[in-house]
């Protein structure tokens, strides 16, 4: 990689007086299994070294190779990360679905394209760029059979030129991709996307508006998708056992945290792992294990999807009525049954917080960011065992497995809480203990874990009917005292979630509830309203259920309130109405995006503006 | 001459090598039928483990759903015990043994329970060569819910309303077998003597030890024309060598049986003693016992010792290389990393 050579360039001549800078959006057409992927990161990355704000979502197929992908690529000098709808910048490689994503552009927008798919023809209002990537890539990749690999890299050098993208930060973007063991792959993509950029600088006068220009937003910060980030949090909360199922888009989340444990939980001396991560037979398997494992005192954890949570349940019934803790994780995609297995949602919500059969309740955490991932997931750890029940993480897939600018993790202030456990030192002094009594008025009970070595440590754990001494029994009023006694723990609960982020607005008589990824879209919708319809409004977002008292205030205090969700049964306003009063409910009005792309802004805005009669 | 008024001093009260009577190893009443093999189980249990002196706090008991599955409340009551679901036990011992590798996983089953809808999960526990011990207790029959076949159940066996099997049943010992179990026996509920020594050797063994019993049910399957019942395993019972346990703090040399004698050694330093019936067997030799249980079936006998003995294969403890002790009370400086891990991380991801 010492053949770095670039100077400061000029930009390209013949552009216009108008220009649009950092407030644009790029979109890549290619097929899967063609390295884009790549090609895309190192995009984003210069862009973000740039200091510019900068969000990359990808549109994959559920597939190994040869179906159609697209990756968005927003760069917003506001800091706006939620999808845009618009797309002003397009890179079109895929002969298969070229014509489509050229015809769906807006008047203006500007097309670098594969020049044997001839393209330009199509319409006479866009701004298109021809590039013979074939002839471009031979010289530079001796080796055919990489070719289709490297052939990507090169719209790199060409998007840059154009847009006035840093080469030098695509190649430290590069260096930083492949990391130092394939400085040669590193040195044959540079070569491409040199050669992209050459290209252009010989043979285009840019005509269209979009370019790039040096901020200064993004210092310190990292770059990193939702599942690393709760793969980090999940390490850092000190977790032991992890039991899993492959699943999309769970998957990346304990991979990447299988690389994190193998670097930084063994034993320097011994090399003893301090975890231990098992891939189960299936997510029976995998849930039953964790409860296992967080009966006899693990911090344990699964990762699945939404059809891994419908096999789960009767083993999150169990967990919630013998009270054994368990982190759960589940990276949210789009629904019913397979569903779309690749595109995002926000559609176990409902099914999670009631999950199992006979009356069951589940707490749940909504990150919407990488931070969040993980301060979350050090919380629901500690969440877990002091309330001694299954805590489900709910993050999806547009979140998981996309890369967001985040700042870097804050390391955990507080030790770690292990809850109510008895040793055989605490019985000694206690001469005896009750596994399901509530002691401390907070519906939480003493456990001990197996192996504890006293005549007085052991009970019986089980699903079926039990007294405060872990007995069986079928006696009615036992059996009512234990389920009220969860169902106040579950009010306890309340004092103890995440509480959620409120943002007043004091002229606004209309509110926005929404959770985890809608978050970018709700924010950047408030400012439309205000901007381009002068309607103020307020905004609520939910970090956690069950409720909390905020999120009740938040609705008396205004006239009406929008609840904005990612599926189709809006599935957030179905568990409020479970709950909250009439007077309340009357207010609810529902705003739902369940296409499978994440949200966007103009969505949530113009449903809003509808409802308003604006 | 004495007046009377001082007794005598009661006996000294029976105690195991750990001080313990057998009451510390007993549980509550069973609820289980008169007459259920599966009580004979129990009391076996509670013998082998009083008499090996195993602590009993050290035991960690499991179960799925049924009969069988009740009744690891019937005994080890200073033990705890979790009772799972139906099939889904494999995975909550996997997960408790994981978090603690101390403990002796104790795991009781039934047929309906392992070889319907738990024999994913059976598989993949003998796969793993998760070590604990899982008694099968078999009686061909769903009992709980008044008497449907179960997958062990032979062909042309017959329901209490006269309905013939007509599907073939699942051998769990052969299953076992094929796939990875490192201790394999089958017994009966009503030999006391065999199954007293397969139950200790189960004990000694560090790895997957199966033990398919079987165990009649008095209420649904003891009926003429069961393959499940008393008077068919009396018939029927083909039993493949004399067992004797020797626990490594006795010695070994004494009271050496007459005729042929074998002795494997099992990780402990205790010692299975095999004295030949029949026929030579070796239990060290995997295929020659698939051969064994497939002549047994050919000939409608009901092949009962030990199976197969592997000591030298790891247990998926050993293949994680799980650190020596407990993970789950492991402290937080060796379960969180230092702030210096964090900072490292974060820079590779600016």
């Amino acid at each position: 990689m010492s053949t770095l050579e670039v100077s400061p360039v000029e930009p390209l001549s013949g552009q216009s007086g108008h220009s649009v800078v950092n407030d644009f959006s790029i979109q890549v057409a290619t097929v899967n299994g063609s390295g884009s992927q790549t090609a895309n990161t190192v995009l984003m990355r210069a862009i973000f070294q740039m200091g510019i704000p900068v969000s990359g979502k990808n549109m994959f197929p559920s597939n190994i190779a040869g179906l159609p992908t697209w990756f968005t690529l927003r760069a917003s000098k506001h800091g706006y990360i939620g999808r845009r709808k618009e797309i002003d910048f397009l890179v079109a490689m895929n002969p298969e679905t070229a014509r489509e994503d050229v015809m769906k552009l807006d008047s203006g927008a500007a097309v670098v394209y594969d020049e044997p798919l001839k393209l330009s023809d199509l319409r006479s209002d866009l701004h298109f760029y021809p590039v013979p990537f074939d002839k471009l890539v031979a010289p530079v990749c001796p080796e055919a059979k990489l070719r289709k690999l490297v052939r990507n890299m090169i719209y790199d050098g060409v998007v840059a030129r154009l847009l006035d993208v840093e080469m030098e930060e695509v190649h430290k973007a590069l260096v930083k991709q492949f990391g130092k063991r394939k400085a040669k792959a590193a040195e044959l993509n540079w070569g491409a996307a040199q050669a992209g950029f050459e290209y252009a600088s010989k043979t285009f006068t840019k005509s269209d508006p979009y370019r790039v220009e040096r901020m200064n937003a993004t210092a310190g910060k990292i770059i990193i998708d939702g599942n690393s980030a709760c793969a980090l949090g999940a390490m850092f909360a000190g977790v032991t056992v992890v039991t899993w199922y492959p699943i999309t888009p769970s998957s990346s989340l304990v991979e990447s945290l299988i690389g994190y444990m193998k670097r930084f939980r063994h034993d320097p001396e011994t090399g003893k792992a301090t975890y231990a991560i098992v891939q189960a037979e299936d997510e029976l398997a995998s849930i039953g294990m964790a409860i296992g494992a967080g009966w006899a005192g693990a911090r344990s954890m699964t990762a699945t999807a939404g059809p891994g949570i419908s096999l789960m349940s009767e083993f999150i019934g169990l967990g919630y009525y013998a009270e054994v803790p368990a982190v759960i994780f589940d990276v949210e995609r789009v629904g019913p049954s397979t569903g779309l297995p690749t595109r995002t949602q926000q559609g176990d919500l409902l099914s999670t917080a009631l999950l199992s059969h006979g009356d069951t309740k589940h707490p749940m955490f909504f990150p919407c960011s990488p931070e969040e991932c993980f301060s979350m997931a050090i919380d629901a750890f500690n969440f877990a065992e002091q309330f001694q029940t299954p805590v489900f993480i709910m993050t999806d897939l547009d979140l998981g497995m996309n890369n967001w600018m985040a700042d870097p993790f804050q390391y955990p202030e507080t030790p770690i809480k292990r809850g109510k456990v008895l040793t055989a030192e605490d019985l000694d002094k206690l001469g005896g203990f009750q596994r399901y009594k509530d002691l401390d008025g907070d519906g939480v009970g003493y456990r001990t874990l197996p192996g504890t070595s006293h005549p007085k440590a052991a009970y019986f754990t089980r699903g079926s009917g039990h007294n405060e001494k872990a007995q069986y029994t079928e006696r009615e009023d036992d059996y009512i005292n234990n389920m009220d006694r969860l169902a106040h723990k579950f009010e306890v609960m309340r004092q103890y979630v995440p509480a959620p982020v409120v943002d007043l607005n004091p002229r606004a008589s209309i509110g926005l509830i929404a959770f985890g990824t809608s978050d970018y879209a709700v924010r950047e919708s408030c400012d439309q309203l205000k901007d381009e319809y002068d309607v103020e409004a307020s905004y609520l977002r939910l970090k956690a259920y069950p409720f909390t008292e905020q999120m009740l205030d938040f609705i008396r205090r205004h006239d009406r309130v929008y609840v904005v969700e990612q599926n189709r049964d809006a599935q957030l306003l179905g568990l409020m109405r479970l709950e909250l009063d009439p007077e309340l409910i009357a207010k609810l009005r529902s705003v739902r995006y369940y296409g499978g792309l994440p949200l966007d802004a103009r969505t949530v805005t113009d449903e809003v503006v509808r409802q308003e009669g604006k | 001459m004495s007046t009377g008024t001082t007794m005598a001093p009661p006996p000294p009260k029976k105690v195991n090598r750990i001080g313990l009577e057998v009451l510390s190893y007993k549980g509550s009443k069973t609820t289980l039928c008169a007459g259920c093999g599966h009580n004979a189980i129990s009391e076996r249990i509670v013998e082998c483990f009083y008499e090996l002196g195993i602590e009993p706090y050290s035991v960690a008991k499991f179960s799925g759903i049924g009969c069988s599955s009740k009744s690891p409340a019937y005994f080890l009551g200073l033990a705890h015990g979790f009772n799972a679901v139906h099939g889904r036990m494999p995975a909550i011992a996997t997960g408790a043994i994981l978090a603690n590798r101390h403990l002796m996983g104790l795991g009781v089953t039934g047929d309906g329970d392992t070889a319907s809808i738990g024999l994913g999960q059976f598989m993949h526990l003998v796969r793993r060569n998760m070590p604990m011990i899982y008694i099968i207790e078999d009686n061909g029959v769903y009992g709980l819910t008044k008497g449907q076949f179960s997958a062990t159940a032979d062909v042309g066996s017959k329901l209490k309303t006269g309905t013939p099997n007509d599907l073939p049943p699942f051998d769990c010992c052969a299953l076992a077998l094929k796939w990875g179990a490192t201790f394999v026996a089958r017994s009966f509920s009503g030999d006391k003597k065999q199954l007293q020594a397969i139950l200790k050797t189960a004990i000694a063994h560090q790895g997957l030890s199966v033990i398919d019993v079987v165990s009649p049910c008095v209420t649904f399957n003891d009926h003429e024309g069961s393959t499940k019942s008393y008077s068919y395993m009396k018939e029927h019972d083909s039993v493949l060598h004399e067992l004797n346990f020797i626990p490594s703090y006795e010695d070994i040399t004494v009271e050496i049986p007459e005729g042929e004698v074998r002795d494997v050694e099992m990780h402990d330093g205790s010692h299975l003693r095999i004295r030949k019936l029949h026929r030579d067997y070796d239990p060290t030799d995997r295929l020659s016992a698939l051969g064994v249980l497939e002549e047994a079936e050919k000939k409608g006998e009901v092949l009962t010792g030990v199976l197969y003995v592997n000591t030298s294969k790891p247990t998926f403890l050993e293949l994680l290389k799980l650190a020596d002790e407990p993970l789950a009370t492991l402290p937080e400086s060796r379960v969180r990393p230092p702030q210096i891990v964090l900072d490292e991380v974060m820079e590779e991801l600016r």
